[in-house]
């Protein structure tokens, strides 16, 4: 009988450190069925960022360069301008790429560098036990917003991906969810396109992946798992927001 | 044979980097040191190099940290105020073993301070700089040639030992312009990269990274960090003397200062005085046994520095209480560095206590 559904080569066969219900382990299949489809495994140098993530060496059969809290995408742009023959991608969460790492990530994307970036948006720091992040939606509780986002004090949940498709050098932006079957499907379809941009030297692409935090949402997985569709899509919205040469 | 140029000194030490074959700059412009971005934006295209005006020194220094990490030679440089951004990725890149060569041509400070000529950040450089208790070899030219000369030491240090190298100079040996013979590389056995990440290629996994949180795993790493801290201590260290084998008072002193003090040294000599200077070009490691040796065996050490006092404990230490130990010093600003008259002056005092 033919076997029609098996681990990517890209990842390894072992468990993960992710808690139940994290959307983390999905997003690793999805990035490692990018690289097989491509056939970039055995030439592709991932950066690991700081948080959940951080063990992604664990996980991805490929070298791994582990970069300091928010700086991802400088650490990738220095690998790339050293190994430009080489698949460059970076994987890093709300607090890393969106707070701490802003600058980087703007300046990576605006000088077009051909990395790809795979942001995590959960709307809480999980590692550090669910602070509020800069992703984190109005009215939501954390350990650090106990009485709810404030919009005024704490400002609004940034759109990294609306906002990254404004800049020149960005060739793709798009945000997904893993939460149903059919978002999955779009999720896989958007991280072999994205990985595809850089495959063919078409320059900087982006994607977003609203993921689930059970632990630090406090939450079951299955409620969860609702959240990302009833509170997070209504704001964060699916879709693919830049596509250089399909406009 | 090569010929004579005449160059400042920032320049001398892009030309250094060239030279020792590195061809990834990453950096953010800051007084006194931005002729070398400069130099090198000219220089890297046409070298098949790659030169990257970075959004911050934050991320020069981590574009810094991925390049070295493929395994090529890369630098950065900046001053002071730049200097304390980049400790961030200086501290992983020495938790992380990686090679990378970072010139500081410091300035005044602290907070934004000022340009001047400044030795306030030995500390910084010697110490550690960022967390986590590592080290970092910090080489201290006074010259032109030496800006040259050491740039290109740097590169094969770092590569030796896997660790990022800091040439520490300021605004007098930055931009001053002397003559500069432009020596070829020198060859040194250099250990192979077989820990850069490249792409599997059907080989092994490799990773690069300063996160050990297995049981032992962290104090095995920072032993392993400290044997060969031990090692550089060994094998490393860089000084010069000048008449310092009569000498009954001996003067110290590193990098810009040190050429004034040779010029009040050589006055003073004139007078009859017995005086010799210690300059400490490797300031980590620092030169504890010469200076110590050298140092009791006049009795008395002046220890002379562009700041209130910092290198001086480090003197303090190496000879233990077997000499007497002077200092003088001048905190930084515009005006305030000394003239060779004046460290005469200081140095006829120092003897007239004998």
């Amino acid at each position: 009988m033919e076997q029609v559904f098996k681990r990517p080569v890209s990842l390894k066969d072992v468990q993960t450190h992710f808690c139940p219900g994290c959307h983390h382990g999905t997003i690793h299949r999805l990035v490692a069925d990018a690289m097989d489809f491509h056939g970039v495994q055995q030439e592709t140098i991932g950066v690991a960022s700081v948080g959940c993530s951080v063990f992604l060496y664990g996980y991805f059969d490929i070298d791994v360069v582990e970069a300091p809290h928010g700086r991802a995408s400088a650490v990738a742009t220095g690998v790339k301008r050293a190994r430009p023959d080489r698949f460059v991608f970076t994987y890093q969460g709300d607090g890393d790429l969106a707070a701490i790492g802003t600058a980087e990530i703007i300046h990576a994307a605006n000088r077009g560098e051909d990395i790809t970036v795979v942001f995590v948006n959960n709307t809480t720091y999980g590692m550090t036990g669910g602070q509020m992040a800069p992703t984190t939606l109005v009215g939501q509780k954390t350990s650090t917003s106990p009485y709810g986002r404030d919009r005024k004090k704490d400002g609004s949940p940034i759109k990294m991906a609306e906002l990254l498709a404004q800049l020149g050098g960005v060739a793709y932006s798009a945000r997904v969810a893993v939460d149903s079957p059919k978002n999955l499907i779009q999720a896989k379809k958007v991280m072999r396109e994205a990985f595809g941009y850089q495959a063919q030297g078409k320059g900087f692409s982006f994607v977003e992946v609203l993921s689930a935090c059970p632990t630090n949402w406090g939450m079951t997985p299955l409620k969860a798992n609702a959240r990302v569709g009833e509170e997070m899509i209504p704001y964060f919205q699916l879709g693919i927001f830049k596509q250089e040469g399909n406009e | 044979m090569s010929k004579r140029l005449f160059v400042k000194g920032n320049e001398a030490a892009a030309m250094g980097a060239l030279e020792a074959g590195c061809r990834y700059y990453f950096g953010y412009p800051i007084t006194p040191q931005s002729d070398i971005p400069e130099y090198l934006s000219r220089e890297l295209p046409g070298l098949g190099g790659e030169f990257i005006q970075a959004e911050s020194e934050v991320a020069s220094i981590n574009m810094l940290l991925g390049a070295s990490a493929c395994g090529k030679r890369a630098m950065t440089s900046s001053s002071s105020p730049g200097i304390s951004l980049k400790q961030e990725g200086i501290s992983y890149m020495a938790g992380s073993e990686l090679p990378g060569v970072i010139i500081n041509i410091s300035r005044s400070g602290p907070g934004l301070g000022g340009i001047d000529a400044s030795q306030s950040d030995y500390f910084q450089s010697v110490k550690g700089g960022g967390h986590g208790g590592y080290h970092i070899p910090v080489l201290a030219p006074n010259s032109v040639q030496e800006m040259y000369d050491l740039t290109m030491h740097a590169f094969d240090l770092a590569d030796l030992y896997r660790t990022p190298v800091m040439v520490l100079g300021d605004s007098v040996v930055g931009q001053m312009k002397e003559a500069l013979v432009p020596n070829p590389r020198p060859q040194r056995e250099l250990p192979e990269k077989d820990w850069a990440v490249r792409g599997k290629g059907g080989g092994e996994q490799r990773v690069v990274k300063s996160l050990f949180l297995g049981d032992g795993e962290l104090e095995a790493h920072n032993w392993k960090l400290h044997a060969k801290y031990q090692v550089m201590k060994e094998k490393e260290v860089m000084y010069e003397t000048y008449l310092a084998d009569d000498a009954e008072l001996l003067v110290t002193g590193f990098g810009s200062v040190s050429r004034i003090a040779q010029t009040a040294i050589a006055m003073a000599r004139e007078e009859g005085l017995k005086v010799g200077l210690f300059r400490p070009i490797t300031l980590f490691p620092f030169p504890e046994k010469a200076l110590a040796e050298a140092g009791i065996r006049a009795g008395r050490v002046l220890v002379v520095e562009l700041n209130c006092g910092q290198m001086v404990e480090d003197v303090r230490l190496a000879v233990n209480g077997k000499a007497e130990v002077g200092f003088y010093g001048r905190p930084p600003g515009a005006g305030s560095l000394p003239s060779p008259e004046e460290l005469l002056d200081v140095i006829r005092k120092s003897c007239a206590r004998i």
